[in-house]
């Protein structure tokens, strides 16, 4: 009985060939590295899955990553070598959003697919959107969505609004006030910090919030940033009676290092991924475990799902044309670790949700609880809101 | 604020001028005595805070300070006998070149012994909870960091006018050659010194950690703020850092405080291009001793012979030919590599032949791409009126900025274009609806007649080599030798009825429009600008590339802008410690030709 789907292979395949499919893919991997090489590994282990399984369309998958040097200029370098050297069949890849909205221009110059794999930016997807690029991630707005029904319970009034200085925070900043004025009438702003990216100068900010006296705190900060908001606000007392939202505050990145100053009860988006019992997840789980010794970061999971997208496509288009590649990824279904998502033929966006919970810090571990999975596809806006961003 | 809050953040601000503090006296110290730009400060503050870390988990916080601050020590004791001893007689700013290799290194080394992932310190223990001072909770920590501050302040008074080593320190500060003459063994009063910089350096960085995790940004955000503070306090003075350090750490928290957190972006340039302005030798500095004699003089640049000119037409053929030969990637590469190659040689026209030091000339290269994207997007003009328009704007800035920086000189000149830099940056950085803010620019593409590789690339070569060739005849002709009088001998050139500093300021803002040229070629080949494109790194990358090539020489600075870029792309491509791999390469480079690429040619011939 084994033999029949080995035969079929063979046949579909056309014999035994040994061609294989470049994916090009470029990454920040030297500026995020605590990000990226978690994603790395994930991509990693989805080719090793899928070339296993006996590769895509009878081809071998191969990926070619580069190093995008953290700026757009080099990325988009990198990007036309993938192009014009390797002949991939596709673009992915990517980290910050001014660097992907760069790649993503680029892409549909050279008419090419670009499926943005981490950047959160809502332009990508929105205000510069373009037919060749679609985009991974549950983006910025989303993720800020899926926090504002628990802010909206708490009914505090006061906010105060804390955020890196950079797309991603002003985004987040903007839509959260949005959002939340919308659900929530009569709410108040009462204070707003933008410390530059990575250089927080953390004791000021904290005492400036604590002037502000608000009731609640939505922040949009990670990595050191965070870390030092953490433990200043922590020794201040600002979070004694304040509640926070914090975007990002869950994923294993970016709460690991925060150990015994894990603040108890932050509402936060992430990662929990010690206690996901899905059937898919515990799957990835185990193989990225057995492969690398080591537990998944969300950068895993995106590196996987990334490749993962790529795969089917291909599968789905039976061919590496551009063209027929769009077309089969418009309205693509497929399974990812966190459930099925569907990327959204009208604006390219996939449905893939994250987990939101509170924060916990007992026994000198972060970990996320009172979690629950958000499904990417409640937090969008409506078809006619997203066409008249896009200006297709 | 009411007076509470007030008094809080003026705690706030001492606490972190005393972090500030102790990386920049370090690094005004080995800059006072050695005269070199260490670039690797901010890293070996870095490693200070991954040694505490690493120590604490084993000895125990407050032991892992000193630890890691000596451990710290002893590496910049082997960096000084095993590379900068080799380069101290180099052309000036050569130490630069290997300081910045050897902080790529430095961090790869990091990032291979600790991994990705940032590591938060512990807290101090004893001192892990906060006190109520004015009416608010304040970290005891922070005020054990308020009193180190100047206790290390009276520390190193007393070691400097106390000391017999202190009295030869401040005899080399004073006059390097004449501490020689009278016997001192500079040697020795140089590795100490450097070592002493590095154990400051490392114990900022330990003390840091109750603060702020180790992590791989820090060496770059730490050397930047520690040079703002060395240059307002005035080179080499130790209280003038203390002031800086003051001025700026307060500053930056009454931004904050006052709700203007956006500023902090950009507070510490502003205040540095106050006081240069206004004070050119910074706060408590004293003005430069006048060099004696002739000064350090430099071969005349002899004219090109028929053969190098020749050489150099076929060179330029060959490279109009080389679309018949291919239409891939190596034109992409190429067109990257000419614009390069201009910026470099733009950057050596004030840099060699006026020795007008620019840490910040990215800023003329940003002028023109933006420009360049701002009239195609947003103005509507024709991509090429757009192109041929857009250097006129970074022309204009070099023209403001420059009769500023012209007025300074050395070191004080390099800061104040870079305070100048910063401030275009964070102006492009901030101003979401001309710029795009930090997404950029997307979507400036060549007119469809230029859109293929080949033809871009053609006109890119066109538009570079007449530039670069016009820069090299402009050396040559008699404003190029008024300019090198002016550098070499100013009194002398003054007295021949030459007025050096408008020679100099018209210098610059040629070598701005040069740039400018430069960059709006770059940001139609990309499609898009965003604020990198004149960050701090390109800067530093421009000064790297005329370093690799050779500053004495006119067309070093063009091979080394090709081997940068090509080194940078192989490498990154290849390796994956690649910035290991270029730091290490520089650093071969430096030693084995210590005057550049260049000289290669010129033994040969």
């Amino acid at each position: 009985m084994k033999l029949i789907p080995i035969l079929t292979l063979l046949l579909l395949s056309g014999g035994v060939h040994a061609q294989t499919i470049k994916i090009g893919e470029l990454n920040s991997y030297k500026t995020f590295a605590a990000f990226l090489e978690p994603y790395k590994k994930g991509m990693e282990l989805a080719v090793e899955e899928i070339n296993r399984a006996g590769g895509v369309n009878g081809s071998k998958l191969e990926v070619v990553s580069r190093e995008d040097g953290g700026n757009p200029g080099d990325a988009v370098r990198v990007a036309e070598e993938l192009i014009s050297r390797e002949k991939v069949a596709l673009l992915t890849g990517t980290f910050a959003s001014n660097v992907g909205l760069a790649v993503s221009n680029l892409a549909a110059q050279r008419k090419i697919l670009f499926i943005a794999a981490e950047p959160l930016t809502d332009k990508i997807v929105w205000e510069n959107g373009n037919r060749y690029t679609f985009r991974l991630r549950a983006s910025t707005y989303m993720q800020t969505a899926m926090l504002i029904p628990e802010a909206v319970k708490l009914k505090k009034t006061r906010w105060a609004i804390v955020y890196p200085n950079y797309e991603y925070g002003q985004s987040a900043t903007a839509s959260f006030k949005k959002l939340l004025s919308q659900a929530q009438p009569g709410v108040q702003f009462v204070g707003e910090q933008a410390p530059p990216l990575g250089k927080i100068d953390a004791g000021a900010v904290v005492q400036a919030l604590i002037d502000a006296r608000p009731d609640a705190i939505f922040s949009s900060l990670f990595a050191a940033d965070l870390q030092k908001f953490v433990r200043e606000g922590n020794l201040r007392g600002l979070f004694k009676n304040t509640a926070v939202f914090n975007l990002l505050g869950g994923e294993p990145e970016y709460l690991d290092p925060l150990k015994d100053e894990t603040p108890e009860g932050w509402w936060v988006t992430g990662y929990p991924w010690s206690e996901i019992k899905t059937p898919v997840h515990q799957k990835f789980l185990a193989a990225y475990q057995k492969k690398w010794k080591d537990y998944p970061r969300l950068g895993s999971v995106v590196g996987y799902s990334a490749i993962y997208s790529a795969a089917y496509a291909l599968r789905k288009a039976r061919s590496t044309d551009t063209e027929q590649l769009i077309a089969a990824l418009r309205g693509l279904e497929m399974s990812t670790p966190f459930g099925p998502i569907v990327y959204r033929a009208v604006d390219h966006q996939s449905t893939m949700g994250a987990y939101v919970g509170q924060l916990s810090g007992k026994g000198g571990k972060g970990r996320m609880v009172n979690w629950r999975f958000a499904d990417g596809a409640n937090f969008l806006p409506p078809f006619e809101e997203v066409k008249i961003l896009r200006k297709e | 604020m009411s007076l509470s809050s007030v008094l809080i953040q003026f705690t706030n601000g001492l606490a972190s001028a005393s972090s500030l503090f102790l990386v920049a006296a370090g690094l005004s110290l080995i800059f006072g005595v050695t005269r070199v730009v260490n670039f690797a400060h901010g890293s070996l503050y870095m490693l200070g805070m991954y040694f505490a870390v690493w120590l604490a988990e084993k000895v125990g916080f407050w032991a892992a300070v000193p630890l890691a601050a000596a451990g710290v020590g002893v590496l910049g004791l082997l960096i000084e006998i095993s590379l900068l001893r080799r380069i101290y007689k180099s052309p000036e700013l050569l130490q630069l070149l290997a300081t910045f290799a050897l902080l790529l290194v430095l961090k790869d080394a990091a990032l291979w012994a600790w991994g990705a992932e940032d590591l938060l310190g512990p807290r101090a223990p004893g001192l892990a909870a906060a006190t109520e001072i004015f009416g608010g909770a304040f970290p005891q920590y922070d005020l054990l960091l308020i009193v180190l501050g100047p206790l290390v302040l009276v520390f190193l008074h007393l070691l400097l006018s106390r000391t017999r080593w202190g009295l030869l320190i401040r005899a080399a500060t004073e006059d390097r050659e004449m501490a020689g003459a009278l016997g001192i063994n500079q040697r020795w009063l140089f590795t100490s010194v450097f070592a002493l910089g590095a154990v400051l350096a490392g114990l900022g960085g330990a003390l840091q950690i109750p603060r702020e995790p180790a992590n791989l940004g820090v060496d770059l955000t730490v050397i930047s703020d520690a040079f703002v503070v060395v240059v307002v306090g005035g080179l080499g003075s130790i209280p003038g850092a203390f002031l800086a350090a003051l001025l700026i750490a307060q500053a930056k928290a009454f931004c904050i405080g006052l709700g203007f957190s956006k500023a902090t972006l950009v507070v510490e340039f502003i205040v540095m291009a106050a006081v240069l302005v206004l004070r050119p030798q910074g706060l408590l500095g004293r003005p430069a001793a006048l060099p004696r004699g002739p000064g350090a003089e430099e071969p005349p640049l002899s004219s090109p012979s028929p053969r190098l000119l020749r050489a150099w037409g076929i060179l330029v053929a060959a490279l109009a030919l080389l679309p018949l030969a291919t239409d891939g990637y190596a034109l992409v590469l190429l067109t990257d590599v000419l614009v390069f190659a201009l910026f470099a040689a733009s950057l050596h026209f004030i840099l060699g032949p006026a020795r007008l030091y620019s840490f910040g000339h990215a800023a003329y290269f940003g002028l023109g791409a933006y420009a360049a994207g701002i009239l195609f997007l947003q103005v509507k003009l024709p991509m090429e009126l757009a192109l041929a328009l857009a250097p006129l704007a970074a022309g204009l800035g070099a023209l403001v900025f420059g009769w500023f920086c012209v007025r300074l000189s050395g070191v004080y000149c390099a800061m104040l274009t870079l305070a100048f830099a910063q401030i275009t940056w964070s102006a492009a950085f901030q101003w979401d609806g001309l710029t795009g803010g930090s997404n950029g620019i997307v979507g400036a593409w060549p007119a469809p007649w230029l859109a293929s590789k080949t033809a871009y690339y053609l006109l890119t070569l066109l538009a570079c080599s007449l530039a670069i060739a016009f820069l090299w005849r402009a050396v040559h002709s008699p404003f190029g030798y008024a300019l090198r009088a002016g550098r070499d001998a100013p009194l002398r050139a003054e007295a021949l009825g030459i007025d050096v500093r408008a020679t100099q300021w018209a210098a610059f803002s040629v070598a701005g429009l040069a740039a400018g040229i430069a960059g709006a070629f770059y940001a139609f080949s990309k499609g898009s600008i965003s604020p990198e494109a004149m960050g701090i790194q390109r800067s530093v990358d421009g000064l790297v590339m005329v370093m690799l090539g050779g500053i004495h020489t006119l067309t070093g600075p063009v091979w080394g802008a090709a081997l940068f870029t090509w080194l940078q792309d192989a490498a990154a491509r290849n390796v994956d410690y690649w910035r290991a791999a270029i730091g290490i390469s520089i650093l071969a480079l430096v030693l084995a030709l210590p005057r550049g690429l260049a000289t290669l040619a010129q033994r040969r011939a």
